[in-house]
């Protein structure tokens, strides 16, 4: 599988012209929610909180497309990691007192460390070959990981609160000030990893694997060694998510579960592999999901979510701003 | 140069082999007859084991038709257990509907919602990762709707109205009536025996030359398309049966129960112990996995000394179920019964 990041001049002016019909879809479906509403303050406010938590959702989606373009690894288990890491955060402000937000010295390290022993105990090497055998492998781990959460923490709900939480007015909406803050990570993290891939030896040695493993081989690439190593870096990105989402969502050990289907929602819509088709399409589906409440009143918000899903896996397989392979 | 021609000496008449239908079929009649006094042998907590493990075994064998058999990897096999299930509690909560007609008219739901779904899957030719995880979306929108739905009651779900008496017309008995064991013993003895005579009929062979190299049989003049839907009907049919069958004998159904991901997980799971695409594996997973989950709630119950701090907390037979997958898939990627038919092939 090629990254998407690669782009040819001829498919760039394909890719603006696609951006261009988004954009009016995404116009039109919001003046078609003004109607819908007739209150120009309730759209804006589920605008700006719909790109604001579509931040969260490239975020954790980011490290899930990394692996699944790499690899074409189907990661059933990212949503189950991002809880476990929720609760090292948890567990770590719990026990020293920090700031939240330093958690991240410790969850992203420890993520980063259990993804590599995952990929090398569990996917790599016989066993663990066929597409199917590690659909399976990261379910039964997803189930795992749960479950031992589950009977560790029990059911009822944990939250982190952020010290010196604040209400931030942002163009006549009010968000909480740790959406913000969880965007902007979404963003630096979106630029970091862009940079590492495009700009770094280790990035240049990702993509080559990604484009052609045997080819890579013979260049003297240790594909098992980068295999496992990308696997670790987009666990660890999940480590990275939890520790900037933990202040907005309540902490259970099955909260992977939802975030699960919208990741894989939005690794399909930015194309596997690119990492900044992953935050592009998590803005849209934070926009889809406020847009649905819009217009289909009680009905639950990832309904829109899965519509948008089926319709992309139908249309475009290889995502809004990928190539076909 | 003798003229006498020598006659061949008569060969002793030999029945012909068993053709291997014949054989698996004659094994099922036992395992069958086998089985049916067990419900007056065991215990009664015991025996609702027993029909547990025979609802497990409805789904898995209508998953591994489709995916087993058809290599189509599914990962919402919940989207038809719960089409059964909410079909026929629906007709008799509603219209007054006996059970039985409504879990036919659940398997016809069910198949003509798959044949949909297929259609579009197949028509855009999504494949592996994409193939399930389109099955998954498709589960999990039914799930929502379901949810919020006022014609379905939302996430109360429906409750069967309980009858006076037992009668099979009503599929109603006393709580601890072996009836329920043997009805579910017919209607998991019928799946593995149409299961049998699928694969080894000219349709099942079709299926499976599609599924080793679909290329090679489009271009030898296999009816492709007709024959995955064929085989996805089929399986989303007889999964519909193990969810009208789940929701009469737990007289209760909601959303997550029916469609929730677990259930899929629930189809998939004792296939894949057992052995994908083999008729035993289904057989051989369901009564493992199935007895292994009444061990750990039994364990969780009354723990011993040293597990002490697992007393009423939720989550270990799930979490033992994951082991045992991952165990499997690491060690015995084709099954129980795959792996021991390789060996003894050897």
């Amino acid at each position: 599988m090629t990254t998407a990041t690669e782009v040819s001049p001829a498919s760039r002016t394909g890719m603006i012209k696609r951006g261009g019909v988004l954009a009016a879809v995404v116009v039109a479906a919001i003046a078609l929610a003004l109607l819908q509403s007739g209150s120009a303050l309730v759209v804006w406010q589920s605008v700006v909180t719909g790109i604001l938590t579509g931040g969260l959702y490239g975020l954790i989606a980011m490290g899930l497309t990394l692996i699944f373009g790499v690899l074409d690894i189907v990661n059933f288990a990212h949503g189950a990691l991002l809880a476990v890491a929720m609760f090292l955060a948890f567990g770590v402000v719990q026990a020293t007192g920090l700031h939240p937000y330093l958690a991240l010295v410790v969850a992203v390290p420890a993520l980063f460390l259990l993804g590599a022993a995952v990929h090398r105990g569990l996917l790599s090497g016989r066993g663990g070959g066929s597409l199917e055998n590690q659909l399976l492998i990261t379910l039964g781990l997803s189930l795992l990981l749960e479950n031992g959460l589950l009977l560790f923490f029990g059911a009822e709900p944990r939250s982190v609160k952020l010290p010196g939480e604040i209400q931030i007015p942002l163009f006549g909406a009010v968000v909480a000030g740790s959406r913000l803050y969880a965007f902007l990570g979404a963003v630096l993290l979106g630029a970091v990893l862009y940079w590492l891939l495009r700009r770094t030896r280790l990035g240049t040695a990702i993509r080559a694997v990604a484009a052609n493993g045997p080819g890579a081989e013979l260049v003297g690439i240790n594909v098992r060694r980068l295999h496992t190593l990308t696997f670790a870096i987009g666990t660890a990105c999940a480590g990275a998510a939890a520790v900037l989402a933990a202040p907005l969502i309540s902490i259970t050990p099955t909260l992977g579960a939802q975030f699960n289907i919208t990741a894989f929602v939005v690794v399909v819509l930015g194309g596997m592999g690119n990492v900044v088709g992953a935050l592009v399409g998590g803005l849209l589906i934070g926009l889809v999901e406020q847009l649905t409440t819009i217009f289909l009143n009680g009905q639950s918000s990832l309904l829109g979510v899965f519509v948008v899903f089926v319709l992309v896996l139908f249309l475009r397989p290889q995502g809004l701003f990928g190539r076909r392979a | 140069m003798s003229t006498t021609i020598e006659r061949p000496a008569p060969t002793p008449v030999k029945a012909p082999p068993l053709r291997p239908q014949h054989r698996q079929l004659a094994i099922l009649a036992v395992l069958v007859l086998l089985a049916i006094p067990l419900p007056l042998l065991l215990p009664p907590a015991l025996g609702a084991v027993a029909v547990r493990i025979l609802i497990f075994l409805l789904m898995a064998v209508g998953w591994n038709i489709m995916s087993g058999f058809g290599g189509m990897f599914s990962f919402g096999h919940a989207a038809y257990f719960g089409l059964g299930a909410y079909t026929s509690v629906y007709l008799l909560v509603e219209h007054g509907i006996s059970p039985w007609i409504g879990m036919v008219a659940g398997m016809v739901v069910a198949a003509a919602v798959a044949v949909v779904i297929g259609y579009f899957s197949f028509r855009y030719q999504l494949q592996g990762a994409y193939f399930a995880l389109t099955t998954f979306a498709f589960a999990e929108a039914l799930r929502l709707i379901a949810t919020s739905s006022d014609f379905v009651n939302r996430a109360v779900g429906f409750q069967v109205p309980l009858i006076q008496g037992e009668s099979l017309w009503q599929l109603q008995f006393a709580a601890d009536s072996p009836a329920y064991f043997w009805v579910a013993l017919v209607l998991a003895g019928l799946a593995v025996a149409v299961s049998i005579v699928f694969l080894h009929s000219r349709a099942g062979k079709y299926v499976t030359a599609i599924r080793d190299d679909e290329l090679a049989a489009a271009s030898l003049g296999t009816p492709v398309l007709r024959h995955k839907l064929l085989t996805v009907a089929l399986s989303a049919a007889i999964t519909a049966v193990a969810g009208a069958y789940y929701t009469q004998y737990y007289l209760f159904v909601n959303p997550d129960l029916a469609f929730g991901a677990s259930v899929s997980i629930q189809a998939i799971v004792p296939v894949v112990i057992g052995g994908i695409g083999t008729v035993w594996g289904p057989v051989v997973g369901s009564v493992i996995m199935g007895s292994l989950s009444d061990v750990t709630a039994t364990l969780l119950r009354t723990p011993p000394e040293f597990l002490g701090f697992l007393q009423g907390r939720s989550g270990l037979d799930v979490v033992l179920y994951a082991i045992l997958l991952i165990l499997i898939v690491r060690l015995l990627p084709k099954g129980i019964v795959g792996t021991l038919k390789e060996r003894w092939r050897r």
